[in-house]
């Protein structure tokens, strides 16, 4: 999957020269995980550069260059490393075009690794999502394949308003597949059916896909459809497929790995009560991370992140309720 | 070894540390202040004397800007204006490093900086409906690259950076200029700007008016550093220090900066010694925290009777010619309220325009539920 984000950033400089990429560690060594490698040699240290250390200062910065009719993309380094740059997003990059009429607009778009499953030290294994999903006024894009990645993160750097681009660390170099070669765009707000069923709706996105669809497998083997949607963007959220699978299965899981209270599976759940309770013949079922912050040893980090038995686990819940 | 506790610095704010920090801060605050003119209106520098045509234009958008500042208050205690920060006391830091800019640059004011807003050409009708809060005050116009006030402190400054170095990027010479207060010189994002404007060489002017107040704590309060223009220095850029009541020095150092901008020599940090003669906002009452003596000696340095009193002497301006321009900037101000009065206000399903290019679906879900809402 790493290799198609930066395939989709080498196709974007060379499109548009206003596109310029820049975070920390992004030029020379082409960021942490290789996201950005070859781009600074290729398009040069104008577009393609290192800032000094600071989140506010990258986003807003970012803010400014976006004002003044760039096409900003940064990297930050984790999702975990965002809250520093809070200030810029709540208070600026979220209600620019708001506060300004549409007179301004910041089509900028922010790169974070985000998510476990890789053993990583601490802060660097967060999801934020909801932070930012509860953030007027800014798109939340969330892939869980190399395609996806790639069309979706084309899709955001052409979308004119703000765009957080969270990329699964576990998926980086774990999932492989042919992507296109030229410039192939996956719409913002659309979701994917991952696996067909008519037993039970898994809604899911990023990381949790891969551990969605392995649970969707073994409950197939014991005879449940397991129908799996990937939601690949939280804002906007494509509510109308999610709604259609329900009113045909009846039961839900929901399946993230951010702490438990306040997340957007919470969000998930509260539309498909609004919306479509009377189509449940089940409680709606989460499957998340604990409200604890996400540990960092390697011996327990399998715990806290939902595993694909932990999700089988919940299928079997609400097919017995 | 060990270091007593009792040889490490005092924090600022235990009795005898802030009696130490006083003394330095008032040393401070007199020491290496750039200058032009002085208070009584004497020339101090005459060798930097601008022009007459200059020296006039300076105060006339001084005027222009205390006009709009005593009338604020006014239309606020009418109910005509929803909030108000006053500036009035500080036209002189506001006006002259605004003046300094073209039409082509970028102006990153905080919600005190009316006075600088105005001087770049944001019309007065606008700037009036801004301050009713109005949607009507928030696009600001096309032909200038002047942002809407910003509330949160310092956020604006890293925002600068990236503003200037788009221009640079783009082959312009265009520079931009944030404003920041002494208080938010306290936050991260200051210190972050600096450093990216340095790092990165943009084209950048900070504006750091020190008018010794965050609303009750006063800058001795805030920092023990006595002199906030050498915070430049940790960055490596070039700091002044200039007399913030004195519009000829204001701008004075600011165009030479903005002209380092532009060729391409980097960005600089301004730091203009000023006063807040009023209060922090309409709302806010100083009695709590500070004396009315205090502000004595500031109002002998007001910078509108200081330009006034050297171009009377000089005869660049006479009693008559003075009156006239103060009835026109009354007259171009009350036709610009009447205007202002015309705009209508806002349609409730505005509050969700202009949150995205498109509206998301939930957007136009809600629109339809706000009508509902709004008929019922």
């Amino acid at each position: 999957m790493v290799a198609a984000i930066n395939d989709a950033l080498d196709v974007a400089l060379a499109r548009d020269p206003d596109v310029h990429i820049f975070g920390e560690d992004v030029g020379v060594m082409g960021g942490v995980f290789r996201a950005t490698d070859g781009l600074q040699a290729k398009y040069g240290a104008e577009r393609v550069f290192d800032t000094p250390l600071a989140e506010a200062g990258i986003v807003g910065m970012g803010i400014g260059m976006g004002l003044a009719g760039l096409k900003p993309v940064a990297e930050i380094q984790f999702a975990g490393f965002l809250y520093p740059a809070l200030d810029q997003i709540l208070s600026h990059l979220g209600r620019f075009r708001h506060r300004t009429r549409s007179r301004y607009h910041l089509p900028m778009v922010i790169r974070a690794p985000y998510g476990g499953g890789v053993h990583t030290p601490e802060q660097h294994a967060d999801s934020p999502e909801a932070i930012l999903a509860h953030t007027p006024g800014v798109k939340v894009v969330i892939p869980s394949t190399p395609a996806d990645a790639r069309g979706l993160l084309l899709a955001a750097i052409a979308d004119p308003d703000p765009v957080f681009f969270f990329e699964a660390i576990k998926l980086y170099r774990s999932v492989k597949e042919e992507v296109p070669t030229d410039y192939v765009t996956v719409p913002l707000g659309q979701a994917r059916h991952v696996t067909r069923g008519d037993d039970v709706t898994v809604v899911c996105y990023g990381g949790m896909v891969e551990v969605a669809t392995r649970a969707a497998e073994a409950a197939r083997q014991a005879g449940i459809g397991v129908e799996v949607i990937d939601l690949r963007t939280l804002v906007p959220m494509d509510t109308d497929t999610v709604l259609e699978s329900v009113q045909k299965t009846g039961r839900v899981v929901v399946v993230t790995e951010a702490p438990r209270t306040g997340g957007f599976h919470s969000e998930i759940s509260a539309t498909i009560a609004e919306e479509a309770i009377e189509f449940l013949r089940a409680p709606i079922v989460r499957v998340t991370g604990y409200d604890a912050p996400y540990p960092p040893f390697t011996a327990i980090e399998d715990v806290y992140r939902p595993s694909a038995v932990r999700v089988a686990r919940a299928v079997r819940k609400v097919m017995a309720y | 070894m060990t270091i007593s506790s009792d040889s490490l610095p005092q924090a600022g704010l235990s009795p005898e540390g802030a009696a130490a920090s006083e003394a330095a801060y008032d040393a401070g605050q007199a020491a290496g202040l750039f200058q032009i003119l002085a208070p009584d209106g004497e020339v101090v520098r005459p060798d930097l004397m601008p022009d007459t045509g200059t020296q006039l234009r300076l105060y006339r958008q001084m005027r222009r800007a205390r006009h709009f500042d005593e009338r604020g208050w006014v239309l606020y205690r009418q109910g005509r204006l929803g909030v108000f920060p006053p500036f009035g006391g500080m036209e002189a830091s506001q006006v002259g490093t605004a003046a300094a800019l073209s039409a082509d640059d970028w102006l990153f004011p905080t919600y005190r900086d009316t006075g600088a807003a105005l001087t770049l050409g944001l019309p007065i009708a606008r700037t009036l409906a801004y301050w009713r809060t109005s949607p009507h005050g928030w696009a600001m116009p096309e032909n200038l690259k002047v942002l809407p006030f910003y509330i949160p402190i310092a956020t604006q400054y890293p925002q600068a950076v990236g503003a200037a170095l788009a221009e640079k990027r783009k082959g312009t010479r265009n520079v931009a200029m944030a404003y920041i207060g002494d208080g938010g010189s306290s936050e991260g994002d200051f210190h972050e700007a600096l450093n990216f404007a340095g790092a990165l060489n943009a084209p950048c002017v900070f504006i750091l008016q020190n008018n010794g107040w965050a609303i009750s704590v006063p800058t001795r309060s805030q920092t023990r550093a006595t002199d906030l223009s050498r915070r430049a220095e940790g960055y490596g850029l070039p700091g002044v220090r200039v007399d913030g009541n004195d519009v000829l020095a204001t701008w004075h150092v600011t165009a030479q900066a903005v002209e380092r901008a532009r060729n391409g020599e980097g960005p600089t940090l301004i730091e203009t010694v000023t006063y807040r003669v009023k209060p922090h906002t309409v709302a806010d009452d100083p009695s709590r925290y500070r004396t009315e003596e205090e502000g004595a000696p500031w109002r002998e340095k007001d910078p509108v009777t200081r330009l006034r009193a050297h171009l009377l002497r000089t005869g660049v301006l006479n009693e008559e010619g003075e009156a006239a321009l103060l009835a026109e900037v009354a007259a171009e101000f009350e036709e610009a309220l009447r205007e202002a009065d015309t705009y209508p206000d806002p349609a409730p399903a505005e509050i969700l325009d202009h949150v995205f290019a498109e509206p998301t679906p939930q957007l136009r879900r809600q629109r339809e539920e706000l009508l509902a809402e709004v008929e019922a």
